[in-house]
């Protein structure tokens, strides 16, 4: 069953300008500035000096300046953009107790990552992103969403070298999970969202990731905002079954295809509130404010406007940054202009 | 037991170093993926790749070398991605695995370019006195990875690349072995229309070499059906995955239907870093073949069931020397 959804209200701007209120946020990772980058790529050389007080310089930097263009585009909620993140799996991987690292693994042409291995039963170390809560927290003159990579991708995209099954490994992974999220609510973090997009890919495990799911929400108060985002897929092997997940909010990817997709979820009956792409991230067209509006009324569809969330399809970091920027801005704009128009009743 | 012979699917990792120069001098964009026209000193960089892998099968102690399909940056669909016939699109996922490819659309009929020829002539002078194995997709597993907008024809669109796929070997020299990959033979199983051409399909490609050819399938354990099929089409050699779950289905499969005269066991793990030992290898093989009736195969291959691009250049490392070692003692432990 989806949790409680009236922890929606906490996210409304105390001066926000109209009755309806649709939440705006992004779904987390972000272009990073070239400079980081540079850094980063010199970390290990001696000529440039980057030592490591300069790199986690770099990073607070980064992670600053993120924060606050997801604030000056007028998003309701915001993310640091991931700054301190390489990969999603890898980030977590080096801070689980029972990983190792072997080396890079393809993933397509010339990109790789450090597929890590669980040698043995995994354990809680140290805070995985209480730090970097902290720190955005600070920043952000809003309310703070962050995405945690969800235990069954954490198991999916490494080596199961120590558990029976894939199950198995989710379920240690969901309740060291379950533990960051206590943490992260202890630091006074509000909103969190786990990312599976590995359940696009084999997505006759939803009952896993039910499973884990059940794990993490745990001892996490209601007034605790649980999202899911699974990346693009076939969504009808996974719905209805994600109603019964433990969730507040689905975040799904349905722009990237012209909302095709749409029709699985129009069944009167989606349970969580629904969080929709309205923007494309593999697509460097940025869509004007007019298109975006159409885009978010098709979570209508779906759900009424108080159970209306809108980010972009995904992760934007792949997009150029001033793309980035401009689809945030398109999508404020957009939603902001729905919410008016359910307002006069034009919608 | 019968000659054994440690071997392994092609498709390597590259090394740590040429993963990373030639991400330089390449680039990591969809643009940037090989074409079969790279500059020299991207050539320079795999010929000196192809080189160490064959060093390390060499020092390993593998029976069958092969060149390590270094540049198939879109793994299996490779040869369709590099011929002017064909038009590749987006990225896609490749299988059901985080790994993605180009998504080749074959617009007509595409001609032999000899790219698979030249690597193995590069392998042969490098390894001269080595057995050599060539390595290719199935006909089967290369229309999966693709669209056919040239004929429009199943069962054509088949023997077209087939035909393409005899062709390249006909450019290609002598080999020992040819190991033709069909994954999708076990992810998406033909149509009975599309199993009856199988002999015919593989007929094709083996006529256009002396070299042993082996249908190697893996993912997981064909459909009956389709076993029986592929066990029909009287091809010299079959593999078969006996490192998934659902191995109980191969046993039965190779039990019920038989198998080639010449049998390859996909016995160590192409995708998972735990690194079998020699005594495991050698175990598997004796648990397969004393469920089997008659077990008395012409020859026995022995390798990774997936191509081993999935792992870490040294957990590959590892899991050959295993496959060498076990291939070794085989013919005297396994009854």
């Amino acid at each position: 069953m989806a949790r409680s959804v009236d922890n929606r209200a906490q996210f409304r701007p105390a001066d926000h300008p109209h009755d309806h209120f649709i939440l705006t946020t992004v779904v987390g990772s972000y272009p990073k500035p070239t400079w980081l980058n540079r850094i980063r790529d010199h970390q290990d050389d001696p000529a440039y000096g980057v030592d490591d007080a300069a790199l986690a310089e770099a990073y607070d930097d980064a992670a600053r300046l993120i924060t606050e263009e997801h604030a000056r585009c007028g998003l309701d909620t915001v993310v640091d953009g991931e700054m301190r993140r390489e990969e999603m799996v890898e980030y977590f991987a080096e801070r689980i107790g029972g990983y190792e690292f072997n080396g890079p693994v393809k993933v397509w042409g010339h990109n790789y990552f450090d597929k890590p291995s669980v040698t043995e039963t995994v354990r809680y170390e140290e805070p995985w992103l209480v730090d970097e809560f902290r720190f955005t927290a600070e920043v952000a003159d809003r309310p703070v969403k962050v995405p945690i990579t969800g235990p069954y991708t954490l198991a999916s995209w490494s080596f199961n070298e120590a558990y029976e099954d894939i199950a198995s490994l989710t379920y240690d992974l969901a309740d060291l999970v379950n533990a960051e999220v206590t943490a992260l609510v202890d630091a006074g973090a509000r909103y969190v969202q786990i990312d599976e997009p590995a359940l696009a890919t084999t997505p006759d495990d939803h009952a896993v990731v039910g499973g884990a799911l059940e794990r993490i929400v745990d001892g996490i108060p209601a007034d605790v905002r649980v999202g899911l985002h699974v990346c693009y897929g076939d969504y009808s092997r996974i719905y209805p079954e994600i109603n019964e997940y433990p969730i507040d909010e689905f975040d799904i990817e349905l722009c990237n295809d012209g909302y095709t997709q749409l029709e699985v979820f129009d069944d009167g009956a989606f349970a969580p509130d629904l969080a929709l792409g309205v923007v494309d991230v593999h697509d460097t067209t940025v869509e004007s404010v007019d298109q975006i509006v159409e885009n978010i009324t098709h979570g209508l569809q779906i759900v009424d406007p108080d159970r209306l969330t809108v980010s972009p399809d995904c992760g934007l970091k792949l997009l150029p940054r001033p793309v980035a920027r401009e689809k945030m801005q398109n999508m404020v704009t957009a939603a902001r202009i729905v919410e008016a128009r359910l307002d006069s009743g034009e919608l | 037991m019968t000659e054994t012979i440690a071997t392994t699917p092609g498709v390597f990792p590259l090394p740590d170093w040429a993963k990373t120069r030639l991400g330089r001098l390449k680039g990591h964009q969809k643009h940037d993926l090989i074409d079969g026209s790279e500059p020299p000193e991207v050539l320079e960089t795999y010929e000196q790749a192809r080189g160490e892998v064959i060093d390390d099968q060499r020092d390993a102690g593998m029976d069958r070398i092969v060149e390590g399909q270094l540049r198939w940056d879109d793994m299996l669909a490779h040869p369709l991605t590099i011929n002017p016939a064909v038009e590749t699109g987006g990225i896609v996922r490749y299988y059901d695995n985080n790994n993605f490819y180009r998504h080749p659309t074959v617009t007509e009929e595409p001609k032999p370019t000899g790219d698979i020829g030249a690597d193995l002539d590069r392998a042969a002078q490098l390894a001269p006195s080595m057995p050599l194995q060539a390595v290719l997709p199935g006909p089967v597993t290369l229309a999966d990875l693709s669209t056919d907008a040239c004929v429009e024809d199943v069962v054509e669109f088949h023997h077209l690349l087939a035909g393409l796929l005899a062709g390249e070997l006909e450019r290609a020299p002598d080999v020992e072995t040819l190991y033709l990959l069909e994954p999708s033979l076990v992810t998406a199983p033909p149509d009975e229309d599309l199993l009856a051409e199988l002999a015919e399909l593989y007929s094709t490609i083996s006529a256009a070499t002396d070299a042993e050819t082996v249908v190697h399938t893996y993912f997981g354990a064909l459909t009956e059906q389709t076993h029986v099929y592929v066990v029909d089409a009287s091809v010299a050699g079959l593999g078969v995955d006996i490192v998934t779950e659902d191995r109980a289905q191969t046993v039965y499969n190779a039990g019920e239907y038989g198998l080639a005269d010449v049998v390859a066991l996909g016995v160590t793990d192409g995708q998972n870093t735990d690194v079998e030992s020699a005594t495991t290898v050698v175990e598997r093989v004796g648990w397969f073949f004393e469920q089997l009736p008659t077990a008395d195969p012409d020859r026995l291959y022995l390798s990774t069931n997936t191509e081993p691009f999935y792992l870490p250049v040294s957990k590959h490392q590892q899991k050959l020397a295993a496959l060498a070692e076990a291939a070794a003692r085989v013919p005297e432990e396994v009854v």
